[in-house]
């Protein structure tokens, strides 16, 4: 824990032009260059004459945005997938909202939206009535399963035990996992298409829904994105008491994978113990804010408020909590009947990780180390370096626990830090916590933020002070269909340790 | 067995809500409510300041606040202090849509006290162990991880002879969230059918009860109500454990005689 990263602030976000024709090269190139894949969405123009696609790139904490413009009567372009497996869910995505067909998509079936053929897509961008119903329709869904003995479990939407919807179609021989196929359609609440009619004021109460166990990260990255439109950065105090949530809310969300873990492997008193201090981090959260989620704390521009408890308070109960916590999670990593369900479960291939761009715990534990909060920091994380995190490559769901531990231990040291830097500003006037937004807006930026799930980020267009398009990508969805590639090894009883450890909210990938 | 002893090591940790007062459920601030003596105010811009439609005037003019929209937000407690006011208690569940409304209109009680009857005439069969099945239809998230902690150690719903169960079959009551996705319409439906009679439904979180922010959209009912018929509301964004663990009670009517006020503890300014 001596060494530390000394942040330097993040580069702009560059955006370039280019031809729909050169985008497949272009990306390519980039990658090939070093750059991650990081997103890829679509904006349909005002009077929906046009799409723009629009492809995301990362490297060493450069962003970099391809943009390219389909002309009007033109729905095809080059697919993306058949060089760029990354890009298979995104191609799919904007199928089903746009319409787009990706010319040599190896699977285009549907994904958050199937609609049968010839409906009108929602379109995000136009001024398509956003309110005109859309239902699923199960029929435009392929159903096939192919090779010897083999058949499909079906599990879900409605699951066993208190989950999110989702359906997992499990294509197995019989204990083997061949193929896992995930359906997420049922939970897609048209999120896009939504943001486009508030302000972007409101549009943060939006984000916060977005994936409703990471509000804090969704309202940070939402708010990210409106104040490099309006130009300002948040006063000192807001930048703290941003960082303590934040952190906050990844100690909840890594002790709820925990919790299920423990679940999963049959340890009643572990479970019980993990819940309990994860209803002590939302206790301390809710006692800071009147939201055990963090909702309503952050605004674009800066805070709505301080803690409304005293520092030294929260400082004793972090510390009880850290107290029992850390021995309990001690413990848990020597009980050998955990151990050895997490073992060599759920192995990501680190050479499929850095294909895919993986994100978050999941990337980390296969060689993939971007922490956005270290590359491209935010807020007040440039002033509270972060420890060097310790290495845990064995790529399966134990690295990936020992991983969340150790984010565990930094996030308490960076909550009481920035504490206490908190108590060392002066706070006095409505300005010290945020800056009102300057009214019509215009512009177009990118926002993003680590995510207790990995990278997040939020692609916004503000056009006289309203939303026009607001793409928010979760790492949940980035990462989701690296599920289908961790069973190889795997039976079934291994599923609730492996859908666990990816720790995926399925809220988020369906949008 | 090292487990074993360290779950001994903190002794009990569990609230004895509902037969004794809990200080965590009393003093959440669940809902926002308005202040007394709002008759006053000047109304017209009040309902541009809530971004769900919460807030409306009646004919009279006068303020009326849904607490089955409300977000929990905050905007209008931010603006107008004077006449908007966080309310603590978690006890938050009703039994009928127009009782979340705030002033309460002089028939709901009426409406209240006949939906009583009819459903303890229901849940008479389901005087012992009552199961749960939980269905998401189109939540965040955030709901499910507030059911799950009914059975952590600290609320341990499982001491007053509650249970969740994977299986319709099983199931007394229904507990929904989100805000009715057109994608799990069916899948509600069919859970609802695989029930055994009497069945109970529970709408819980603001989302379920009217769609919240999400709604109105191409992809939402706005609300549960539509799909299922449901019997018990609990506001929330999300709801707080104390508040569906009351819905649960209240349900079954199982709820000690000094719960049932529905006028809880006057609102405090922030």
């Amino acid at each position: 824990m001596t060494t530390q990263h000394t942040a330097t602030p993040a580069a702009p976000t560059r955006t370039v032009q280019i031809d729909v024709h050169d985008l497949n090269t272009q990306v390519l190139d980039r990658i090939a260059a070093g750059a991650r894949f990081a997103s890829l969405y679509a904006t349909a123009s005002r009077q929906d004459e046009g799409t723009r696609l629009s492809a995301v790139l990362v490297r060493d904490g450069h962003t970099t945005i391809l943009d390219a413009d389909l002309p009007t009567d033109e729905n095809t372009y080059p697919s993306l997938t058949a060089e760029l497996p990354a890009a298979f869910w995104y191609e799919r995505q904007i199928h089903d909202l746009f319409g787009l067909m990706p010319a040599g998509h190896p699977r285009l079936d549907p994904l958050v939206l199937p609609l049968p053929a010839g409906t009108k897509r929602p379109r995000p961008g136009s001024r398509y009535a956003a309110t005109n119903r859309l239902v699923p329709d199960e029929l435009a869904l392929p159903r096939r399963v192919i090779g010897k003995g083999m058949f499909t479990i079906p599990h879900g939407p409605v699951r066993s035990g208190v989950f999110e919807s989702v359906e997992y179609l499990v294509e197995t021989p019989g204990e083997d996992v061949a193929h896992i196929q995930v359906r997420v359609y049922a939970k897609h609440r048209g999120i896009d298409k939504r943001f486009e009619a508030l302000d972007p004021v409101t549009g943060i109460l939006l984000a916060e829904r977005v994936e409703g166990i990471a509000s804090i990260a969704h309202a940070l990255a939402y708010a990210h994105a409106v104040e490099t439109i309006a130009g300002f950065t948040p006063p000192p105090a807001a930048g703290y008491v941003r960082v303590l949530h934040a952190e906050l809310e990844r100690i909840a969300n890594h002790l709820d994978v925990t919790m299920r873990l423990c679940d999963a492997a049959g340890l009643a008193v572990a479970t019980s113990r993990f819940a309990w201090h994860k209803e002590r981090t939302l206790r301390l959260t809710g006692a800071l804010c009147d939201s055990r989620f963090g909702r309503g704390v952050i605004t674009p521009g800066g805070i709505h408020r301080l803690p409304l408890i005293a520092p030294e308070t929260v400082l004793t109960e972090l510390a009880a909590v850290a107290k029992v916590l850390t021995a309990d999670a001690e413990l848990l990593m020597t009980t050998s009947s955990f151990l050895d369900r997490l073992r060599g479960t759920g192995v990501l291939d680190p050479a499929l990780a850095a294909a895919h761009g993986a994100l978050g715990p999941v990337g980390r534990a296969s060689g993939m180390h971007d922490d956005v909060r270290i590359t491209r920091p935010y807020d007040a994380y440039p002033q509270l370096p972060l420890p060097v995190p310790k290495r845990h490559e064995t790529a399966d769901a134990l690295a990936r626990t020992r991983i969340r531990f150790d984010e565990i231990d930094a996030s308490i040291d960076l909550v009481r830090r920035s504490l206490e830097a908190l108590a060392n500003l002066t706070v006095e006037r409505p300005g010290d916590l945020h800056a009102p937004l300057p009214a019509g807006l215009d512009g177009r930026a990118l926002g993003w933020v680590e995510a207790p799930q990995g990278e997040l980020l939020y692609a916004l267009d503000l056009a006289d002070g309203r939303i026009v398009r607001c793409a928010p990508r979760t790492a949940s969805f980035h990462n989701l269909v690296l599920f289908h590639e961790t069973f190889h090894t795997d039976i079934l009883t291994d599923f609730p340790f492996i859908e666990a450890s990816f720790a995926l909210s399925i809220a988020g990938v369906a949008n | 067995m090292p487990w074993a002893i360290r779950g001994l090591r903190n002794g009990i940790l569990t609230t004895r809500y509902p037969r004794h007062p809990d200080p965590y459920a009393d003093t959440f601030p669940a809902r926002v409510t308005l202040q007394p003596h709002t008759e006053t105010a000047d109304t017209a811009t009040l309902p541009g300041l809530c971004p769900t439609g919460a807030i409306t005037t009646d004919r009279d003019g006068r303020l009326v606040l849904d607490q089955g929209a409300c977000i929990l937000c905050g905007a209008c407690v931010r603006a107008r202090p004077d006449l908007f006011a966080y309310q603590l208690g978690a006890e938050t569940a009703a039994l009928d849509r127009t009782a979340l409304t705030v002033p309460r209109l002089p028939e709901t009680d009426q409406a209240i006290a006949a939906v009583r009857e009819q459903l303890d005439a229901r849940v008479k069969a389901l005087r012992r162990s009552v199961h749960i099945r939980h269905v998401d239809a189109g939540s965040d998230g955030a709901e499910e991880w507030e059911i799950q902690a009914l059975l952590g150690p600290v609320y341990d719903i499982h001491r007053l002879g509650i249970f969740f169960t994977a299986s319709p079959r099983h199931a007394d009551i229904l507990l929904v969230t989100g805000a009715g996705s057109h994608g799990m319409a069916a899948p509600l439906r069919r859970t609802l059918d695989g029930m055994p009679n009497p069945t109970i439904v529970i709408a819980a979180g603001t989302d379920a009860i009217s769609g919240g922010i999400i709604a109105p959209s191409y992809a939402v009912e706005g609300g549960i109500g539509g799909l299922v018929p449901v019997d018990v509301w609990v506001p929330g964004s999300p709801p707080s454990p104390f508040s569906l663990l009351h819905a649960i009670l209240l349900a079954l009517g199982r709820l000690p005689a000094h719960h049932l006020n529905p006028d809880a503890p006057p609102g405090r300014p922030r």
